[in-house]
């Protein structure tokens, strides 16, 4: 049907997009080469030695999980029932169209920008200090609206006839929405909210100026404590530490201990996806 | 009906924190950054140089940083444009069923790699090869920030200028075709102009992104304020002198205050881009 040259096109066009596939597939490549070989169980499980130039990450591991399961549980409840008020309850009105703008803006408000707001509303003016609590909250208002709109997506997949049916045998509203849609839409609110925790995983910028620590080879005791976290340790190390080049081994393993975190939870994601798609089907 | 009326207040008010997350993210700004519209004034702000900390005299020109911002965003946005309009054709169009079941994925999996891991393979790969390539002092430039932020922008552009290129209805396709057009000249000329709004909101949105991003460039564009409109010159850009500065600033000075006037810079840009962009998409149809 197509012409010799069309053909060219398409190839050409085909070379564009599996250039971009391997320029991918070469820079995780090169990170886990690089960093596989020094990836052991004592990188992973040991405090850091002189200024990080030595021994493990164990401080940034449990810093940067400590940060996502704090930011999860502020953004995760308040990013379901803003989605549930905008897919079951919310009608056309000015209000309504307000709150869509406000997700809109904030999904567009850059990272380093929700630090700069984090420092001044939660560390200073609220007084939390450089602390978990405060890079939790900022973290927070920044994968908000990526909960939001992929949990109002899953709860709007869910047919209508499933609402109806329930209320015409005598349900409140909030009794259907509580058994007849938010089960339904579980699988597409966690998948969700997975890729947004992975955001919040790999972002150095908000937590820069509200949580991060330089060094600190110990373990937090209270949301005040400030912490290490993963990219962060791995910024210090590629470009403030003295000996950069000698720490080059670590660096590679940090990068590739926060890569795995994050390509893990992006990859549980697609897997959940998956999974549910054949699942429910309407 | 207590705990319906409850539950709905409840949402309602979940809902509305968007909203004053919003304003007070606005109000914030605006207000670490007005006393520096007392002393030293806002004309400081469009000198040209950016020398926040001097034994002679300050100065906090954001020309030099917006510039910065511009050349890296402009650049980067050169090489996003073509790979992620012709990546976006490719997966909606051409791709057989089988590929675009791996493609997706794949690209998003580029939109999760953190940005700080992409900048280390920048420091780590990039940068050298720029260096040698270009026989510079320095592999530390516009151009390598650029790169990096192209990266970052392609899954954004890509997955929502594919969702444009889905949303044009099958009749058109059908029509062009029925009319003896080949399936190249139906994507070029039937398919592509019918997107092209949606397009254009995704790289306007893309936009948004890279000029937002900071761990990157921080690391790979040199950062040093000068004014330049050279790829291969190290510049320094907006978000990044946030990142580099503010931990080691005094609160409350005139460069705490002025490193809030280039936040509120960026919010605004990057706040108008995002609200055209929608206008785009509602103006057009293509919102979901």
């Amino acid at each position: 049907m197509s012409t010799g040259k069309e053909q060219v096109i398409y190839w050409l066009i085909r070379m564009v997009m599996y250039a971009i596939v391997m320029v991918i597939g070469y820079i995780i490549f090169d990170i886990v080469w690089h960093g596989l070989p020094a990836l052991s169980w004592d990188f992973i499980s040991q405090y850091p030695r002189k200024g990080g130039a030595e021994g493990g990450i164990l401080p940034a591991i449990v810093g940067t999980l400590s940060l996502l399961v704090g930011t999860i549980a502020v953004s995760l409840p308040l990013g379901i029932c803003s989605a549930i008020y905008l897919s079951e309850y919310a009608e056309q009105s000015r209000f309504t169209a307000m709150i869509r703008l406000a997700i809109i803006t904030l999904a567009g408000v850059p990272s380093i920008v929700y630090g700069l707001f984090g420092l001044g509303f939660f560390v200073l003016l609220l007084n939390f200090g450089t602390s978990i609590l405060a890079g939790c909250l900022t973290l927070a208002c920044m994968i908000l609206p990526t909960i939001i709109v992929s949990s109002e997506e899953a709860l709007r997949a869910v047919p209508s006839g499933y609402r109806d049916a329930s209320l015409a045998l005598g349900a409140t509203k909030w009794e259907t929405i509580r058994t007849n849609v938010l089960p339904y839409s579980l699988s597409g609110i966690i998948t969700g909210s997975i890729l947004g925790i992975g955001r919040a995983a790999g972002e150095t910028a908000p937590i820069l100026l509200t949580v991060a620590a330089f060094y600190l080879p110990r373990l937090p005791n209270s949301i005040f404590d400030q912490v290490m976290a993963l990219p962060y340790h791995l910024y210090i190390l590629a470009t403030q530490h003295p000996e950069a080049d000698k720490v080059l081994p670590l660096q590679y393993a940090t990068a590739l201990v926060l890569l795995l975190l994050v390509l893990g939870l992006s990859l549980g994601a697609i897997f959940i996806r998956i999974h549910f798609r054949k699942k429910y089907r309407w | 009906m207590w705990k319906d009326k409850a539950m709905r207040l409840l949402m309602v008010s979940a809902a509305s924190t968007s909203i004053c997350l919003v304003v007070l993210i606005f109000f914030f700004l605006a207000r670490e950054s007005a006393p520096f519209i007392v002393k030293p004034g806002l004309g400081a702000l469009f000198d040209t140089q950016w020398i926040p900390v001097s034994f002679i005299k300050e100065r906090f020109g954001l020309l030099p940083l917006i510039t910065g911002s511009a050349l890296v965003t402009g650049l980067s946005m050169l090489f996003t444009i073509p790979l992620s309009v012709l990546g976006a054709i490719y997966i909606a169009e051409i791709a057989s069923p089988v590929e675009r079941e791996f493609l997706k994925p794949f690209i998003e999996l580029l939109a999760s790699i953190p940005s700080v891991v992409l900048g280390f393979f920048g420091l780590m790969v990039l940068a050298p090869l720029i260096k040698h390539f270009f026989g510079l002092g320095t592999g530390l430039t516009a151009l390598t920030g650029a790169f990096l932020l192209t990266l970052m922008a392609i899954p954004t552009v890509i997955t929502l200028s594919e969702d444009a290129i889905n949303s044009v209805p099958r009749a058109y396709k059908d029509a062009s075709q029925a009319l003896g057009a080949s399936d190249l000249q139906t994507i070029f000329q039937v398919i592509i102009p019918a997107a092209l709004p949606g397009i254009i909101a995704a790289i306007m949105l893309g936009t948004g992104r890279v000029i937002g991003e900071t761990m990157a460039v921080l690391m790979v564009t040199g950062n040093s304020a000068l004014m330049t409109w050279s790829p291969l010159a190290p510049v320094r850009t907006m978000t990044a002198t946030i990142a580099a500065e503010m931990g080691e600033v005094s609160f409350g000075s005139i460069h705490y205050h002025s490193l809030f006037w280039i936040g509120l810079v960026l919010l605004a840009v990057t706040f108008i881009l995002n609200i055209i962009a929608q206008r785009v998409l509602v103006r057009y149809g293509m919102m979901k």
